[in-house]
This record gives structure tokens, C-alpha cells and sequence, in this order.
């Protein structure tokens, strides 16, 4: 019964989420868009404590528990995001999307983190998936919290050193070998956390030599690896809500980066490569 | 397995292919105007992992299990309560009564 009521919630927040996307689509529909949308997410958090209902066997002597912290983290989450979303002026809204949209990376990380660290994983698919939304959603969280410190002014220069690509690519490939372990099975759990370490790490590099004035368009790809990472833990967590609304946000993440790129005259592998050759004192204009 | 909902990969991959393609052709033809505000409202959309983390949470068993599940709730809900207020603020600048002119972002 819970279970019916929770995956009928999913759909219609689904439902919800894409016509809310398609009112923003246009100025004379784009406020009634966030509300819609706003009131798709309400009915899915709400309905998603049905999952209380049935909880795996270890977990039911720490239900009580695990409504405490639920109730007390959506409530730190909730009330720091909106009081901030609310304070920010308008000028400083880029940075917070980017780190709101590093929040939800880390939270796609941390349910994947939660995924192979349990039992629940059934399918080697399962176990690959999961360990790539991992990768994505931990790149896309330490990603956007480099985004957020340079728009905000903390971080003012972009770092670049010479062989920086061959460096970002070595540790791009640690990242996936141990991923590929992890996914093997074959490491512990000390392994496990050096996968999620090498996924930051490469989120990090990646987007320190970017200079500030490109920050909007690696927020919007970042945004979109939010929405793939959120969607490939959809599939590890057999919820059709998360993988339709994540896939959603990751095409047309996607599509937005390439228009932003192209409305600055620029192609998406210039913006993030563009150290080498001219290109580099461009992207600090 | 706590979950019985059985789910080939053959189906999440067409699930995957026709959002795909919905958020695609949703994007598509969209004033510049409006690329930071959209960019926004799908950065509240995808605060719906929020759930995900939900699931996570209830069904932890262990002290570590149960960080990992607070850390993913706390985050996921500043995705979504961020970003709603965000873009809603953001749209407001649309509103053809506003104070403030429309283009400004």
C-alpha cells in the first residue's frame, strides 16, 4: 500500500516537474513553472516517508532514529538554503546556484556512497551504475563549490601549471580505475572513500584553471552532471521519479551549457581547455 | 534485496532515452533571456534526489550508514529549498509589474 503510495507521488512529481520545466520555457508562463514544479517536489518529499513503512530488517530498530535525523536534516537543509537563497543579492545568485547545485552532486554522492556500502545492490548493472553516479555527482560537487569561490570572489586566480592536462587526466584515470575496482568488489571500504577522494580531487582541478568570467557556463555543465548523477542513482535505487527528473535536468543541462557557450562565442571544449594557446587570456576577459 | 520492484535495464534505458529527449526538446527555442533562470529551476528539479537520500536514511543500520544518510538529506534539501527560492526569485524579475526591468539576471 505505502509503496503504491509513494511511486504514484514519484509519477506525479514527474509529471509535475516537466511541465513545470516546459512554463519556464517561456517569460509569460515562467513564474507559474517554479510553482508547479515546486509543488511536484512537495508531494515526493512528503510521500517518501512512507518508506518508513517498509524498511530493510536491519534497519527497523533504528526507525525512530532515522525519523529524527530525516526530520532534523531537512530542516538544517531547508531552513540554511532558503534563508540564504532569500538574503543573496541578485547579483550574487550565479554562485548560489552553483552551490546549491554542488549540494544536490554531493547528495546523488552520498546515496551512492550509502548504495555500496549496504547490502541492497543486486546486479553487477546495479553496482556500475551506482559507482558512476558516484564519480559524476562527486566531480559535479567539488566542481561547483571551486565555481561558487571564484564567483564569490575567494578564490581570484585560476591556478595553471605546465602539464596541468596530463595531470587532471592521470587523476581523471585514478578516479575510474579505482571506481573499477570498487565496482569489482574487490577493495574495502578504504578503498571506497579513495574513489570518492579522487572523484573531489578531479572535480577540484578541473575547474580551477577556469577563469571567473566562465563560471556560468561550467555551472550550467555541472548542473548538468548533477542531473546525470541524480538520474544513474535513480537506476540503483529502482525509482523512476529520480532517473526521469535526473535525465530531464541532464539533456537539458546539457543543451543549455552548448547555447551559453555559444552566446559567448565559444565552444564548450574551449571554455574548459582553453589554458592552452591564446585562448587562456581570453577567458579572463 | 530490500526493494521488490524488479526493473530490467532494458526499461531504464528507455526510460532514460524519452527524458532525454523530453528535456531536450523542452530547452529547445528558449529565449537567451532565460538560459540563468531555467539553469536554475533544473537545479531544483534535480533537488528531487533529496528522496533518494530519504531512502537511503531510513534504511541505514549502522552509525557510518546513518552520516552518510544525514550528510545526503541535508544537501539534497538545501538542492531543492536553495533553488526553489532562487529561481522564484529570479523569475519574479518577469513579472510584468516589477519594479526591476526584466533583462536584468
Amino acid at each position: 500500500m505505502m509503496q503504491w503510495v509513494i511511486e504514484l507521488s514519484g509519477f506525479a512529481a514527474a509529471v509535475l516537474f516537466i511541465l513545470g520545466l516546459k512554463r519556464m520555457s517561456s517569460p509569460v508562463t515562467a513564474l507559474r513553472g517554479i510553482v508547479l514544479a515546486g509543488i511536484g517536489m512537495v508531494v515526493a518529499v512528503v510521500a517518501s516517508f512512507g518508506y518508513l513503512a517498509d524498511v530493510s530488517e536491519a534497519a527497523r530498530p533504528h526507525r525512530l532514529a532515522n525519523l529524527l535525523l530525516a526530520i532534523l536534516a531537512l530542516a538544517l537543509g531547508i531552513g540554511w538554503a532558503w534563508r540564504g537563497g532569500k538574503k543573496v543579492p541578485v547579483t550574487g545568485m550565479p554562485q548560489m546556484v552553483a552551490l546549491y547545485n554542488g549540494m544536490g552532486g554531493g547528495a546523488a554522492a552520498a546515496v551512492a556512497a550509502a548504495e555500496l556500502l549496504g547490502p541492497r545492490l543486486d546486479s553487477l548493472t546495479q553496482v556500475v551504475v551506482t559507482a558512476l553516479g558516484a564519480l559524476i555527482g562527486s566531480i559535479s560537487l567539488a566542481g561547483s563549490v571551486i565555481a561558487w569561490a571564484k564567483l564569490d570572489g575567494r578564490i581570484k586566480q585560476a591556478w595553471r601549471f605546465r602539464g596541468q592536462s596530463l595531470f587532471n587526466a592521470l587523476v581523471f584515470l585514478a578516479a575510474l580505475a579505482l571506481g573499477a575496482l570498487v565496482a569489482s568488489g574487490v577493495v574495502g571500504h578504504g578503498g571506497q572513500a579513495l574513489f570518492f577522494v579522487a572523484a573531489l580531487a578531479f572535480g577540484v582541478l578541473m575547474t580551477l584553471p577556469i577563469g571567473g568570467a566562465d563560471m556560468p557556463v561550467v555551472i550550467s555543465l555541472y548542473n548538468a552532471f548533477t542531473g546525470l548523477a541524480v538520474a544513474l542513482e535513480g537506476y540503483a535505487l529502482h525509482n523512476p521519479a529520480l532517473m526521469i527528473a535526473g535525465m530531464v535536468v541532464g539533456s537539458a543541462g546539457t543543451l543549455l551549457t552548448a547555447l551559453m557557450a555559444k552566446a559567448m562565442n565559444r565552444s564548450l571544449a574551449n571554455v574548459l581547455f582553453s589554458r592552452f594557446g591564446d585562448g587562456g587570456g581570453a577567458s579572463q576577459a | 534485496m530490500s526493494i521488490d520492484l524488479s526493473m530490467s535495464w532494458l526499461i531504464a534505458l528507455y526510460i532514460f532515452m524519452l527524458a532525454a529527449f523530453t528535456g531536450h526538446e523542452v530547452i529547445s527555442r528558449v529565449p537567451s533571456i532565460l538560459h540563468t533562470p531555467l539553469m536554475s529551476g533544473s537545479n531544483f528539479i534535480h533537488g528531487i534526489v533529496v528522496v533518494g537520500a530519504l531512502h537511503a536514511l531510513f534504511n541505514a543500520s549502522s552509525p557510518v550508514e546513518q552520516v552518510i544518510g544525514f550528510v545526503g538529506v541535508l544537501l539534497g534539501a538545501g538542492n531543492a529549498a536553495g533553488g526553489y527560492v532562487v529561481t522564484d526569485r529570479m523569475l519574479a524579475m518577469f513579472k510584468p509589474s516589477a519594479t526591476k526591468p526584466a533583462g536584468k539576471e
